[in-house]
């Protein structure tokens, strides 16, 4: 076996004892076998009368059932039927996905009148079409139970009109005084102007806009450098060398969606002329965007400012730093690279410090970035807060010189730092009004609540990035009675028009007509400031059958009429198209040696703590998504908490847990109860969990922002902001630092233990490997050199077999695939783990939210997880993900060892899992190689015929998911799993079977990436392909026969399992060694 | 002695058994309203002439008393050969009757008796008292009755023969076992054990397999609507009104608008009456108004000066959630006729539904259909070609057609995801 080592567990890093027992049984319950001995078989729980006496009663139960007579069943059509609606058939329609200041444009899809699906629309070259698991959960929330259901003045219903009088009553009550508009970032151009109208209406009054988490220190570096109070449009896709200091850039930082669609052009690999860009990652906790990264350094966040100009004077700037050893040779070496590739390389700091970005500013200068990597042509405007305009704003509340607040989007009584003060501000305040679209803590506090439409039921447009505009449109009628923010501010502002027909005017006028303004609507973006050419809709059912020929040949349009645009990025080598307006530079301005001199003065502490965002909950906005709270962290892998991230070294010097000696790391790893500790920062102190996590600086310590949603009566939370975000985690944002400047999230900080535990539900380690090669990596050198060689071994291995290993390695026989055959290629080296294949995978297919406490007894259901291996030095290891799913064996050993049947194999290379057939034996899931079979051990999505039978044995915080309002956003097409039934990946079959439908209907061949699986439309990076293997001419054959012979591989081949899925090895751009554990500890 | 005894018993015990279940089979065979609603009733009325002659008599009026014994096996060659047929074709528009080989002689009695028997349902009986309605004719009661009293003698006969059995056995002083009453004899106790566990299973099994399943059912609608006078008299497309079934899984119900397209100058029904089952009247004037006052629609003024309503239809034809059909699938691809499934729509007065849908009679057409291959002169489904062994296949004359099962059509996982 391979000198090469991964590892998901200390137990298995340690080959400790639990570890070896924990391989034997897939889930930790023991079986109540030991109770029915000879002796206690009259004692045992469930004795034979008791067995009998409960038989009897459920065959009567049953024949009771049974004998009810069929319900009647109405079928009620409409009574003028809408010309583009048949049922059964989804539309689609672009729009928006706006949350906080970002602004993804994507493709939602509507049946049946109802939002259940969201695709990244491909014609936008900014995102690639890609999504982020934030993005597929939010048709969620537009059936959410806790949504605000009518317009409320002082906590009772009112009706817009009422309410309208009120507002206009007490905004000239306070007139005297400035009015303020509180709102997230605004990205929309029609919202600023309606704003403005207001503001214009009532003088002396502001706006002003505020981000949760701040990125104010950019803007206003940028403001001392450039003259220019905006961010620049990044090119990670230009940059062969990419620096990032502490920007989690692929997960949450500024637009992860659009920058992972960039940085993953530059990291596909053509293995006729391999190359790839280089990641160095210099940050103090091990982040998601740290665990692609090719190099990574470790150092305090104190000392971010350091390194950066550690990093200025190395290239050539005018500055110095007090860094020294390692971090200092580390910081050479890189600066060298970033010299070594000037004008094509990139630096990126996740800091708030006005200062650090000054000086990162100047290093991008030194390094030729402006104008190649970084464009000023086309600033974007996902963050656009400044921290001053909020403590102005604190100020001005709590001095009751605000005549009225108007809050939207913003929750800053949750977010801000010093949130304390700016409820008590609120309070003070004589008017405040809340557009926001729940009871959140911010809205509680105000007199007025005019909740606004989810933004599937919106009109509106966004502007993320100059001259690149999308559009919003409402794809459902407004659930509740609610009124669009902008509605609301026009009826403020005096103006007559409601928000559409504002709308509509505006983009007309501004396109020059209402067949432009159509096409705008259609396409849903504009870049570059325009619309695309391409017109036309076609409606397949109106096509004659010369039609439908024309339609064939043109690859465009897929059969429901929506124009499909060609794949942003169909070869793996080119890059991005549409980028194709020049860059624009700007004049550096900036005062260097005094920002160096601020740096200096910056103290840092024994222990450090950093405030960081998982990918999934973020910002902690949308934390009642119970989707988003079971979606695993990428690290850490656990859910529905946040905790202290520490390392192995801190862990072993506050718990005496030598996490690399088996007995200890047992004692830590093996149950869910993680020891507590008290991290005190700030004058502040919270009790949180440990979890320790390898790679972690020594010193630093890291908490997740975004948790702890509380209403201001805390048994309300579960009413006012939602069931799965009710006592989940803690609130870390009371710990930012203000540093009279900026919100810094980084801070010095004390920890000890407190002795106790607490649970922490994590969805990895019951997953073991055996120590089998299951992932496979090289180094970019190594497979120059030698492209197949991490394959070499087990080539050999299977020699043994027969020339054919498929064919001669089994005593049965093989099967044709006369028609089509599905295969699917995932390629590790861009996969970046950020689980948005997850939860696409979890909205197409009505896979069950099961809870925490179900999640820390294995029960989680999601088909596709994403398995996190570490590997190389124990203290500073790499990451390797590796989505896991369904293989779709061809020899499946579930499949034979099912007793009925449930579970077979189809002709086009589908391992089908039947539901109403399966009676519930697990045997599949004990033969299952790769674990990928999921049990329902609870009815989670009220399919049962009985309702609410589950209540109370389910998680609460899951409670809200079989109510008929969430139940809306079931996917029709696909069976919704009850109690006692297994189920798993089938590679999204129902898709597979409408795009074979459509072909067949307008008698074509099936294309190309026709069918598209869940998974690989939603990823960001273009990781996943699939197709029909039998198409010479298909993307995925060319991939596995020409393309990628050498780095492809099926996990577990010399099992004979046959596996559908092949993986490409994940190359790392380093001369490190990968994989390796020669510097054991 | 004894064993001769035993064989006796057993082969008494057979009888009875085998005896129950042929009385069973016929029960089931004789049911003729079943067997009318089931085969004949698109067609045939009790009372009078619909598009066949009315069956009430019928057996008075043919020829001889084995004519519609022959007729119903071979309809298509009678006609043109037996007078009376050619009598029957010519006095019923030319229309002649489809053959009925599966039914058998006691099958058409019973269809016979029972419409001979037919009244009107509310109209007086007019009978003289002394006749009953007992089922003097109906042959299952006697059989049953047959049945019993051969029952009770042969248990009388094992009873006296076990009395007499005993009587020797004492006499020859063998020592006999304490006599113990018929109801506790284990023989017997087997004997009602397995004929219930007999009747039971054949219940339980019929049941469960029925469960869901609603073949035949035909409620009553909203709307008294006849697709005979639409799709059948009037030859309007099943497609015109139901567009989904080309485009879509559902072959949707039309939209009042829909309706509404006709009925605007559709307003009054002038074709031939239109009956109920049981023969009463239907006033389809009074049905086409119901249709107005859904769509808000004043015939005196032609405006739509209501709110109109959609209409509440009863759904007949329903599959189990776990089941994915696709109607276009089957139209538009696979151009299967309507009638198929739903049986002869253009002749049903109130839609009933015509096949079990059960996945029993799903997989069996799978397996007998031939789909659309392309043939290479323009004729079939492009989609096809990549199939490339069949075609192969088909032109090395392996076979010549290729069915949906090969394509993978009775696979799991083509309909259940």
């Amino acid at each position: 076996m391979s000198e090469k080592k991964y590892w998901q567990s200390f137990g298995e890093l340690n080959q400790s004892e639990a570890n070896k027992k924990a391989l034997k049984d897939e889930f930790r319950e023991e079986l109540p076998f030991e109770e029915l001995g000879n002796e206690n078989v009259f004692n045992a729980k469930t004795p034979r009368r008791d067995f009998l006496k409960y038989m009897g009663f459920s065959t009567a139960a049953a024949a009771i059932a049974a004998s009810c007579e069929m319900p009647v069943r109405k079928s009620i059509p409409f009574l003028n039927k809408p010309d583009d609606l048949i049922a059964g058939i989804p539309n689609y329609y672009a729009s928006t996905y706006v949350m906080d200041g970002d602004a993804v444009p994507v493709v939602v899809k509507q049946i049946e009148g109802r939002p259940i699906k969201i695709e990244g629309n491909d014609l936008s070259s900014l995102s690639g079409g890609g999504t982020s698991a934030q993005i597929q959960s939010s048709v969620l929330d537009l059936y959410d139970t806790t949504r605000l259901r009518f317009p409320m003045a002082n906590r009772k219903e009112a009706t817009f009109e009422a309410i309208d009088k009120m507002v206009a009553n007490g905004l000239a009550a306070n007139a005297g005084k400035p009015l303020v508009i509180l709102t997230s970032s605004i990205t929309s151009i029609t919202t600023k102007q309606i704003i403005a109208e207001v503001l214009a209406k009532y003088p002396g009054s502001r706006h002003v806009q505020y981000d949760a988490v701040s990125y104010s220190g950019m803007l206003e570096a940028n403001q001392a450098s450039y003259g220019k109070n905006a961010i620049p449009a990044y090119h990670f896709e230009k940059a062969k060398v990419i620096v990032s200091l502490g920007a989690d850039f692929l997960g949450t930082w500024l637009s992860p969606v659009v920058f992972a669609n960039q940085w993953a052009s530059g990291r596909r690999i053509n293995e006729k002329n391999p190359s790839m860009s280089r990641h160095i990652q210099f940050e103090g906790y091990y982040s998601m965007t740290g665990a692609s990264a090719d190099e990574r350094y470790l150092h305090k966040p104190s000392q971010t400012g350091q390194v950066a100009l550690a990093l200025l004077g190395a290239v050539g700037g005018d500055a110095s730093s007090n860094i020294t050893g390692e971090l200092a040779d580390a910081v050479k070496k890189t600066a060298s690279e970033l010299m070594a590739h000037k004008g094509a390389a990139l630096v990126v700091c996740g800091s708030n410090d006005v200062n650090i970005q000054i000086i990162v500013n100047a290093i991008n200068e030194a390094i030729g970035a402006g104008g190649n990597t970084i464009d000023w042509n086309t600033p974007v405007n996902y963050r656009q807060g400044l921290d001053s305009d909020m403590v102005t704003l604190t100020k001005d509340l709590n001095s009751g010189s605000v005549g009225a607040l108007l809050v939207y989007g913003a929750n800053p009584v949750y977010s801000y730092f010093d949130s304390q003060k700016f409820a008590a501000g609120i309070k003070k305040c004589s008017f405040t009004l809340s557009f926001s679209e729940k009871m959140d803590e911010t809205t509680e506090l105000c007199k007025y609540i005019i909740p606004s439409h989810h933004w599937l039921e919106s009109w509106g447009d966004a502007e993320p990035q100059k001259g690149y505009v999308s559009a919003i449109q409402p794809i459902i009628h407004p659930l509740f009675k609610t009124r669009q923010f902008e509605s609301s501010l026009l009826k403020i502002a005096g103006n007559p028009d409601d928000y559409e027909t504002y709308f509509r005017k505006f983009w007309i006028a501004q396109l020059g007509g209402l067949e432009n303004y159509e096409r705008f609507l259609q396409d849903g973006v504009m870049e570059n400031s325009k619309i695309r050419t391409q017109p036309v809709f076609v409606n397949p059912s109106d096509l004659t059958s010369g039609d439908a020929v024309a339609l064939a040949t043109s690859d465009n349009k897929d059969s429901s009429g929506y124009i499909s645009p060609k794949p942003a990025i169909t070869d793996s080598t080119k890059q991005p198209t549409g980028i194709s307006m020049p860059m624009g530079t700007a004049v550096f301005a900036g005062n260097v040696s005094d920002a160096a001199a601020k740096i200096g003065a910056v103290k840092g502490g024994d222990k450090e703590l950093v405030l960081y965002q998982k990918v999934s909950i973020g910002t902690g906005a949308r934390a009642s998504n119970a989707w988003l709270q079971e979606a695993s962290d990428p690290i850490s892998k656990a859910t529905w908490d946040n905790y202290v991230m520490i390392s192995p070294e801190l862990g072993k010097q506050l718990f005496n847990i030598d996490i690399f000696k088996p007995r200890q790391s047992d004692q830590y790893e093996i149950h869910p109860d993680k020891p507590v500790v008290k991290v005190s920062a700030n004058g502040k102190t919270i009790e949180l969990p440990i979890l320790i996590i390898p790679g972690t600086h020594p010193d630093v310590i890291a908490i997740a922002l975004g948790y702890g949603r509380q209403s201001e009566d805390k048994s309300k939370t579960k009413e006012y902001i939602g069931p799965a975000a009710d006592g989940v985690g803690k609130n870390l944002y009371p710990f930012a630092v203000f540093n009279g400047n900026n919100i810094t999230y980084a801070m010095s900080a004390t920890i000890e233990s407190t002795g106790e535990t607490y649970k922490i539900a994590t969805s990895q380690t019951h997953s073991i490997t055996e120590g089998r090669p299951v992932v496979r990596e090289a180094t970019l050198e190594e497979f120059i050199a030698d492209p197949g060689e991490q394959n070499r071994e087990e080539e050999e291995e299977l020699k043994q077999f027969g020339e054919n290993f498929t064919r001669d390695a089994t005593l049965y026989p093989t099967f044709d695939r006369p028609g089509i055959r599905w295969g699917m290629s995932i390629d590790l080296n861009t996969c970046i783990g950020c689980s948005a294949c997850t939860i696409a995978c979890v909205a197409e297919n009505n896979i069950s939210t099961v809870g925490k406490t179900e999640v820390s007894r294995f029960h989680d259901m999601q088909w596709i997880r994403i398995d996190r291996y570490y590997t190389g030095d124990p203290k500073n290891p790499d990451v390797v993900f590796q989505p896991m799913l369904c293989q779709q064996c061809d020899n499946a050993p579930c499949e034979n060892v099912c007793p009925v049947s449930a579970t077979n194999h189809s002709s086009e290379g589908i391992n089908q899992m039947i539901y109403n057939r399966c009676i519930g034996t697990k045997y599949c899931m004990n033969n299952c190689p790769y674990k990928v079979r999921r049990f329902n051990w609870a009815d989670w999505n009220g399919a049962d015929s009985f309702p609410d039978n589950q209540r109370g044995i389910l998680s609460e915080a899951t409670t809200n998911l079989d109510q008929d309002l969430t139940r809306m956003v079931l996917n029709p097409d696909v069976t919704v799993r009850s109690r006692g039934v297994m189920e798993k990946c089938n590679f999204c079959l129902q898709r597979l079977q409408q795009s074979k439908l459509n072909a067949k209907k307008e008698d074509r061949i099936l294309r190309d990436q026709e069918a598209k699986t869940a998974c690989m439309q939603a990823c960001p990076t273009h990781a996943i392909e699939f197709g029909n293997v039998n198409d010479e001419n298909s993307k995925i054959s060319k991939l596995r026969f020409q393309e990628q012979v050498n780095r492809k591989f099926y996990v577990l081949e010399q099992l004979h399992v046959l596996p559908n899925i092949n993986y490409l090895t994940k190359i790392r751009n380093t001369k490190r060694k990968v994989g390796s554990t020669s510097e054991k500890v | 002695m004894n064993q001769v005894n035993r064989l006796l018993t057993k082969t008494l015990t057979v009888f009875l058994f085998l005896t129950l279940i042929s009385s069973v089979k016929s029960v089931y065979a004789a049911d003729g309203e079943t067997l009318f609603k089931a085969n004949c009733a698109s067609c045939h009325k009790p009372l009078e002439s619909y598009v066949g002659p009315a069956l009430k008599g019928a057996r008075e009026r043919e020829p001889s008393k084995d004519w519609v014994y022959k007729w119903m096996a071979n309809t298509t060659t009678m006609v043109n050969t037996d007078p009376y047929a050619m009598g029957l074709k010519a006095s019923h528009g030319g229309v002649v009757m489809t053959p009925f080989p599966d039914l058998s002689r006691e099958d058409i009695d019973a269809i016979l008796d029972w419409a001979d028997k037919f009244q009107v349902p509310g109209a007086p009986t007019g009978g003289v008292p002394g006749t009953t309605t007992a089922p003097t004719s109906d042959n299952t009661v006697l059989y049953g009755l047959l049945t019993l009293i051969l029952a009770i003698i042969g248990l009388i006969l094992l009873q006296v023969n076990s009395n007499l059995k005993k009587l020797t056995d004492e006499k020859d002083g063998i020592k006999s076992p304490t006599p113990v009453p018929f109801y506790r004899n284990k023989t017997y106790l087997l004997l009602i054990t397995i004929v219930l566990f007999v009747f039971a299973g054949y219940w339980l099994v019929e049941g469960a397999m029925g469960l869901g399943r609603q073949q035949g059912y035909q409620p009553d609608q909203p709307i008294y609507y006849s697709h005979k006078v639409h799709a059948g008299v009037n030859q309007i497309s099943c497609l015109y009104c139901h567009g989904g079934a080309q485009d879509s899984k559902h072959a949707t119900i039309p939209a009042v608008n829909v309706c509404m397209n006709c009925h605007k100058a559709v307003k009054e029904y002038a074709g031939e009456p239109i009956l109920r089952e049981d023969g009463t009247k239907v006033n389809a004037n009074d049905e086409i108004k119901k249709l107005y006052s859904y769509a808000g629609w004043n015939p005196d003024t032609k405006t739509y000066d209501k709110p109109g309503k959609p209409i509440e239809w009863v759904q007949i034809h329903s599959l189990p959630d776990f089941v994915y059909f696709n109607h276009s699938q089957h139209v538009k691809v696979g151009q299967v006729a309507c009638q198929t499934c739903h049986g002869e729509i253009q002749n049903m007065v109130q839609v009933k539904q015509f096949a079990t849908l059960s996945m029993g009679w799903c997989v069996n057409c799978h397996r007998s259909t031939n789909v659309q291959f392309n043939d290479g002169k323009g004729h079939g489904n492009k989609f096809y070609s990549l199939y490339e062994k069949f075609h192969q296949d088909i032109k090395n004359k392996k076979y010549d057609s290729v069915t949906v099962q090969m394509i993978g059509g009775t696979e799991c996982g083509k309909c259940h995801y």
